[in-house]
């Protein structure tokens, strides 16, 4: 169920702030929607990846000739066929070759490729190709990556990639190829004198987005000019590494992208796109890769990672001082790893009012697969730690856990981290809504734990949007927005919004995916931007639009000035109306035309992201679990999430972000994790790696909206479906903590939670 | 080669398939009915469903050989059925559906499930699309979605 607070009004007319069905609804039900594994273009090959069986080797020989010998291969494609260009990318940091050149970091990594008439000639081609390697050491763990004499996953210096973002990146220390930490306040002094201290070391699995669509890529040369058809979240960001890649001007590299099967980070940035396009020239002809689970599982995943971290406290309760040191699992290469590394240290305090904090945060290279964006990254690595910290702070001072947070949360207008945004959400008023929401005063049965949990992420990545609306001489509209759909619904609140300022009905606004020819510049789709930065450049262009409806309205009715209004598609003055083409042909004439406008979001300042984040999101969770303390199984009885979005701009679709979140975040808490021994990992299919099925689903679930209109999107808005993951997480650990169970690894197995209960050792003494 | 010969939403179609094929790839790369997706290949996660002779197959795992003989509906073709628009229109209304990956395949076995009057309760909704799993939505809006078309009946 959901709760508006504060309640609204809808008024006649509105678009936004209506629960309108979503406007892909029809096609998806009706398996119309085309996702890029359903596209062919004439001519085109199936490309297969081989794969290195080794988390580390040196790469002796390839012998291709047995597979080209195949009938039905048309090219193979090895590391030696990228030498004629700089190989090497990676948004963050170059550091990934497009096929391996010489060396194999973690197991999955391509190491050739072939391009055939059919997807089984393709495949069988892989097993002719002899591949020689010599295995090297493997650093399968953060422990053994940080270990003194650890071999390095990479010695080479570090090469800046076009979109890190992150001011200058120092020199490697051994295989850490990032830092970020900040300090403020005498963190030394309050932990020496503080009457509490908690301290702790937590422990969160690398996981698999599962987005259900794999990563997939068409690519096509022609005429000196490359299209990709891609399951990208940025494209681009995906256009200018592959121009930089293949040495092209922007305006030669296109990319399309129709609808994604999901993305949830899993397709932001560059991934298969390199690879492809290189199978694509070697070729001479178009290729199309779709990638298995088990190799979109080690395409990229959620980096692993280990927290150090301790609480200080007066016996009253009062917060006083935190220090956090967390380790990354970036995997062979970088991936986002830098970024996530930030966003997590970022996260690492909480919203919390503290004397003094000292946070550390390192990206740690293993030999495993590359870890990227995941939603929530950084919280949802990090909030859980804090919040248990935080629960037992109360405990020990005898206090309620919503009262605590509610004694040191940060207000409005308050400093997050030195420098940067302050907060600007009402933190204080949405706990005490997710503890009602709840019921968090109820009185408990045996074997049940509750939990609470707030946390802040920063949000909204880089504030570059723009879009263009034009409106039909029909008096339908178009939008163009490089925004992607992936499941979220930005087309539909896109078309709200514009549809607002247009003073018409959304339904008669068409909103599509984005090929950069085209579609104007954006940033990315992530970091719960979409709504609030490309949805401010709808209403910017849409506002366009409406001052030339306005305009032409002026002419029609001079005497009329600011007295016009514009209401449901028409124009109207003393009664009289002008419908919208009618306007549009007093300005054109009979033939038609298009009223056109334009609508950009740039920077104030340099846009780094010390200067950010563009919003906070909150990252607020409550659940009620059970724990069987024979069996170890934790079910998840009830949750409640808050969507702090300062206006929802169709609030159907929020509570189903915050719902799809919740699921998501009781896998993390409860089922996922990629096993990994000695680099090698275990469990590379759904058979082995459970996500929630239906029946995961908690009896009880309330989503609360918060509208305090605190946003910087269009009416007030701010993003959201991020927040909520982190948010249930740390709610689960909470609550299981609350029923007695000491909890410090993720996640939180009926092994694991059975070991803990009976006072067991975390795992038996074995390899 | 092996000839089959199958009714196909509704059209008798006969093709030569190797004994290896697959009826998804068949349905997907050779018909051009990609409706049914591709996801985990290991009968886990439903997304490539389609019904043989009215029951919801798996068929990543199912071979095309099988279905010789057979009346195989995919998406394209249930959705001209009156019974689509029903169950449509309920997840419309739910926003049950996000990014679209799993949607055909959970509305045709929903479709199965409540012909067959198997879906009474929400233990039973539950159990029935056990095997259909979907990542964005979280399965509130498709569990509302089939409570209201289970509470309403089989409608025919």
């Amino acid at each position: 169920m959901t709760i508006r607070t504060p309640e609204r009004i809808v008024g006649e007319g509105a678009q936004v702030g209506r629960s309108m069905p979503r406007v892909d609804a029809g096609e998806k039900l009706r398996g119309e929607a085309r996702y890029v594994g359903d596209m062919s273009v004439p001519g085109m090959l199936h490309g297969k990846v081989l794969r290195s069986p080794f988390p580390h080797a040196r790469i002796i020989s390839i012998d291709v000739s047995a597979a080209l010998a195949l009938p039905g291969v048309v090219a193979v494609l090895t590391g030696e066929d990228t030498l004629d260009i700089d190989p090497y990318w990676g948004h963050a940091i170059k550091d990934r070759p497009i096929v391996a050149i010489g060396e194999v970091r973690f197991v999955g990594e391509p190491v050739a490729a072939v391009a055939a008439e059919d997807e089984a000639t393709a495949e069988a081609a892989l097993a002719e190709i002899v591949v020689e390697y010599e295995e090297l050491p493997v650093v399968g763990t953060l422990d053994d990556a940080l270990a003194a004499d650890a071999p390095l996953v990479h010695d080479g210096p570090i090469r800046p990639g076009l979109f890190h973002g992150l001011g200058t990146l120092p020199d490697r220390d051994g295989n850490i190829c990032y830092r970020y930490g900040f300090e403020r306040g005498s963190v030394d002094e309050v932990f020496e004198q503080a009457e509490i201290v908690v301290e702790g070391e937590y422990t969160f699995p690398g996981v698999y987005q599962y987005a259900m669509e794999t990563h997939s890529v068409i690519a096509q040369w022609e005429g000196g000019e490359v299209t990709l058809w891609a399951t990208c979240q940025h494209p681009f960001l995906v256009r200018a590494e592959i121009a930089a890649l293949f040495d092209l001007p922007l305006g030669r590299v296109r990319i399309i992208v129709p609808y994604l099967g999901g993305g949830f980070g899993s397709k932001s940035y560059t991934k298969m796109e390199p690879i492809t396009v290189a199978l694509a020239r070697k070729a001479g002809r178009p290729v199309r890769i779709v990638n298995r689970v088990d190799e979109s599982m080690v395409t990229t995943r959620r980096h692993g990672a280990k927290t150090w971290m301790r609480t200080a406290a007066d016996r009253s309760g009062r917060l006083l001082a935190r220090e956090a040191r967390v380790w990354f699992d970036t995997g062979a290469y970088a991936d986002n790893g830098p970024r996530v590394t930030a966003t997590g240290a970022d996260s690492a305090p909480g919203p919390y009012r503290w004397s003094g904090v000292r946070v550390e945060a390192s990206c740690v290279h293993t030999h495993t697969a590359p870890s990227g964006s995941y939603r929530a990254f950084g919280a949802s690595h990090v909030q859980w730690a804090g919040e248990l910290q935080v629960d037992e702070v109360a405990r020990r001072a005898g206090i309620d856990p919503v009262e605590i947070r509610r004694l040191n949360l940060l207000t409005p207008g308050e400093q997050v981290r030195p420098g940067g945004k302050p907060l600007d959400a009402d933190l204080i008023g949405d706990i005490r809504k997710v503890a009602d929401a709840l019921g968090w005063d109820e009185p408990r049965e045996p074997g049940i734990g509750r939990g609470i949990s707030v946390g802040l992420l920063a949000a909204g990545a880089h504030p570059v949007s723009s879009a263009i609306v034009r409106l039909e001489a029909d008096g339908e509209a178009i939008v163009l927005v490089g925004s992607t759909e992936m499941g979220q619904g930005q087309r539909t609140a896109f078309a709200q919004i514009a549809a607002e300022v247009l003073a018409m009905p959304a339904e008669r606004i068409r909103c599509q995916g984005t090929d950069t020819r085209f579609t104007p510049y954006d940033r990315s789709t992530g970091a719960s931007r979409s709504t609030t930065l490309a949805g401010l450049a709808v209403q910017r262009a849409a506002a366009e639009v409406r001052a030339d409806l306005m305009e032409i309205a002026g002419k029609v009715w001079p005497d009329a000035g600011d007295a016009v209004e514009l209401r449901d598609g028409a124009a109207w003055w003393k009664g009289e109306r002008r419908s919208y083409p009618e306007l549009i042909a007093r300005r054109f004439g009979l033939s038609g035309g298009q009223l056109i406008g334009e609508g950009g979001v740039h920077p104030e300042g340099t846009g780094s992201y010390a200067e950010g984040p563009v919003f906070w999101e909150v990252c607020i969770g409550a659940a009620e679990v059970h724990v069987d303390r024979e069996t170890g199984v934790v079910s998840v009885r009830r949750t409640a999430t808050v969507a702090d979005v300062g206006t929802a701009i169709n609030p159907l679709l929020v509570e189903r972000q915050d719902e799809g979140a919740t699921m998501q975040g009781i896998g993390n808490a409860l089922l996922e994790e990629m096993v990994y021994r000695e680099g090698m990992l275990l469990n590379d299919s759904l058979l082995d790696y459970r996500i929630p099925t239906i029946e995961d689903l908690p009896p009880e679930q309330v989503c609360v909206i918060v509208e305090n209109a605190d946003g910087p999107g269009p009416f007030g808005a701010k993003g959201c479906g991020e927040g909520a993951f982190a948010g249930i997480i740390a709610a689960i650990a909470t609550a299981v903590a609350d029923a007695g169970v000491r909890v410090d690894e993720l996640p939180l197995t009926p092994e694991r939670v059975w070991r803990s209960s009976q006072g067991q050792p975390k795992e038996d003494a074995k390899g | 080669m092996t000839r089959i010969a199958l009714q196909l939403n509704g059209v008798r179609r006969s093709l030569d398939v190797e004994p290896r094929e697959l009826l998804l790839d068949v349905l997907r790369e050779r018909i051009g009915l990609t409706g049914a997706k591709r996801s985990c290949d290991v009968q886990v996660c439903g997304t490539c469903t389609v019904l043989v002779d009215g029951q919801p197959v798996s068929s990543c795992t199912y071979l095309a050989v099988e279905a010789d003989g057979r009346e195989v509906t995919t998406i394209e073709g249930f959705r001209e059925d009156p019974a689509f628009e029903r169950i449509a229109g309920a997840f419309t209304r739910h926003a049950a559906t996000q990014c679209g990956f799993c949607t055909p395949a959970m509305v045709l076995t929903v479709h199965a499930l409540l012909r067959d009057g198997e879906l009474t309760d929400e233990g039973s909704i539950r159990d029935g699309l056990a095997g259909n799993l979907c990542r964005c939505t979280g399965y509130r809006g498709i569990l509302d979605a089939v409570a209201e078309l289970a509470s309403e009946g089989t409608g025919g």
